[in-house]
């Protein structure tokens, strides 16, 4: 072979998912600041007619954050460390470069379809599962492409060890294909009804409190197999790999790994505590959520001792500092969700603020923050050019790191107030307050989360501009940077 | 006795079956590493040394090793 066709990686597909991470990350963070402007502004529900309400506009949120923005960072990462951990190239094979451009092309109709019908009001109304029966299909379809792609780049590797980051992506595809089948089974209310409902809307094949088990059995699973784990994934590759440094302990991840494999799945129930499901079963999502401690302080401990003697890193290199932040994040979700889990600390804290307060410092610190790193350390290997402007990533990670500490914060006071005013009663047993009276008090909360959701976009927008100008017009790099990746 | 019992004890023998299983392959990592039967921190090099040419950590597949030379 002639050395100027030398194998090299193939990032095709990683581009492509990078563009619609960036597109929707931006789309779905807009979203979410005009609703969290709404609680505190009502006003502001009247802006677009009906397409303009929190109702319409939330599950729009959640589902182009969750399937448009992380699930593209997801796939993104994935086609461009996979390569390079198995050691084999897409280019190697037409089959999988088909595959994975066929996967793309059928994402993103399904994404638009996802946008347009939520924006239409279509929707089965369940949570993070609201998209209707056909683009259920089209999805599982997309998820079966990027198994296919996943195992066939496994099937040619000449690495023959699987990299921990393999096992995340892998217990990922596995994870999300098993939930997703088992939520979504829908029949059209059209069939359901004998032929008076619609062809389009369906409802769910469970019914009550099955419904509801299954769906948050699905709920918080997404949150592990969408959110967890293969953020994990690639914490494990990126951190290494930007700081030069080794996993501190291989064997903590992999026990690790089979820790939150096994406990991730039973804690689901405790979305459902003091509801109408068996007591043993709210016990049981109590105690494997506190155990859950265990295994996610595994992976992260994990990541910040890898750091271990290369503090200096810290100050040398914005990545590390997003990288080292998001862990940190990690540390703090996964410790604040198995408090809210304790049934009696359940009993202020659920359908509260400090719910969402909780989730966002987790998809803000964490999810967010390591995407983003992620796709930062990959854009002068992808598209051979420096990083445009390393000072406006440290003006992004302090903007944006500001904004998740007001987030947390107000929504950790606002929910816990909202908790105790709910169940205070006087001396005779009455409630003291009615509901209005704590929107009233929560109103400056929901002001300062509306005001952390604008500083958080301003910072997503910066990330926009410096990978838009990385891609187009930075210093073209001669050779491919080993470690840490090169800034202007 | 009724289905729920029978699911509660379920759920508890599964528990246990499981916590032996995590500790046991805890305590199989260690060993095996202890009697240098296997090295599982090397692993942790495939991240850095990632370069499609250079040499995997394991390769036990002789095509593989071919085709790398023919690339050089």
């Amino acid at each position: 072979m002639q050395s100027n066709a030398a194998l090299e990686y193939d990032y095709s597909v990683a581009k492509l998912f990078t563009y619609t991470a960036i597109l929707f990350g931006l789309v779905g963070m807009l979203l979410g600041t005009l609703i969290a402007a709404q609680m505190a502004f009502p006003e502001l529900n009247y802006l677009f007619g009906q397409y303009g309400t929190f109702s319409r506009l939330r599950p729009l949120h959640t589902n182009v954050v969750i399937y448009g923005f992380t699930v593209s960072g997801v796939f993104a990462t994935f086609y461009y460390s996979a390569q390079r951990v198995l050691k084999v190239s897409m280019a190697e094979s037409k089959f999988i470069m088909f595959v994975g451009k066929l996967q793309f092309g059928l994402y993103l109709i399904a994404a638009t379809g996802m946008v347009v019908t939520l924006l239409l009001g279509i929707t089965t109304t369940k949570e993070y599962a609201q998209m209707e029966w056909p683009l259920d299909i089209l999805i599982v379809l997309i998820w079966v492409l990027w198994g296919v792609a996943m195992f066939a780049l496994i099937g040619i590797r000449r690495e023959k060890a699987l990299y921990i980051s393999m096992w995340y992506y892998i217990a990922c595809f596995l994870g999300v294909a098993m939930l997703y089948l088992f939520n979504n089974m829908e029949v059209p209310t059209y069939f359901a009804s004998g032929g008076i409902g619609s062809m389009w809307h369906s409802v769910s094949m469970y019914s009550g409190t099955n419904d509801a088990l299954v769906q948050w059995w699905w709920g918080h699973n997404a949150v592990a197999f969408v959110f967890t784990v293969p953020i994990v994934a690639m914490i494990y590759y990126f951190l290494p790999k930007e700081s030069g440094q080794a996993v501190y302990s291989y064997k903590l991840s992999l026990l690790s790994f089979w820790g939150l494999m096994f406990v991730y799945l039973w804690a689901g129930s405790h979305h459902l505590l003091w509801s109408t499901v068996p007591d043993w079963m709210q016990t049981m999502g109590s105690v494997f959520s506190v155990v859950l401690i265990l295994p996610s302080w595994g992976s992260a401990i994990n990541m910040l001792l890898t750091m271990k003697g290369e503090w200096n890193q810290l100050t040398e290199n914005p990545l590390i500092k997003f990288m080292v932040l998001a862990s940190t994040f990690y540390m703090l979700s996964t410790l604040e969700g198995p408090i809210q889990a304790i049934k009696s600390v359940n009993a202020i804290a659920h359908f509260t603020d400090w719910i969402p307060g909780h989730v966002h410092d987790g998809v803000l610190g964490w999810v967010a923050f390591m995407i983003m790193a992620a796709l930062f350390h990959m854009a002068p290997r992808m598209f051979k050019r420096e990083i445009y402007s390393r000072k406006l990533i440290e003006a992004q990670f302090w903007i944006q790191t500001t904004a998740v500490v007001l987030y947390f914060t107000s929504m950790w006071i606002a929910g816990i107030t909202q908790g105790m005013m709910w169940r205070a009663v006087d001396e005779y047993g009455n409630l003291m307050y009615s509901f209005i009276d704590t929107v009233t008090v929560l109103h400056p909360y929901y002001a300062i989360r509306a005001l952390a959701g604008v500083l958080y976009v301003t910072g997503f927008v910066m990330f926009a501009y410096n990978m838009i100008k990385t891609m187009t017009s930075s210093k073209v790099l001669t050779e491919e940077p080993q470690f840490k990746s090169p800034m202007a | 006795m009724g289905i729920r019992e029978l699911q509660g004890y379920a759920s508890f023998l599964m528990t246990i079956l499981f916590v032996v299983a995590l500790y046991g392959y805890i305590v199989y990592l260690y060993r095996s590493e202890k009697k240098g039967e296997k090295d599982y921190e090397k692993f942790g090099n495939i991240a850095l040394d990632d370069e499609i040419d250079s040499t995997p950590i394991n390769s036990s597949d002789p095509i593989s090793d071919e085709k790398k030379e023919r690339n050089k």
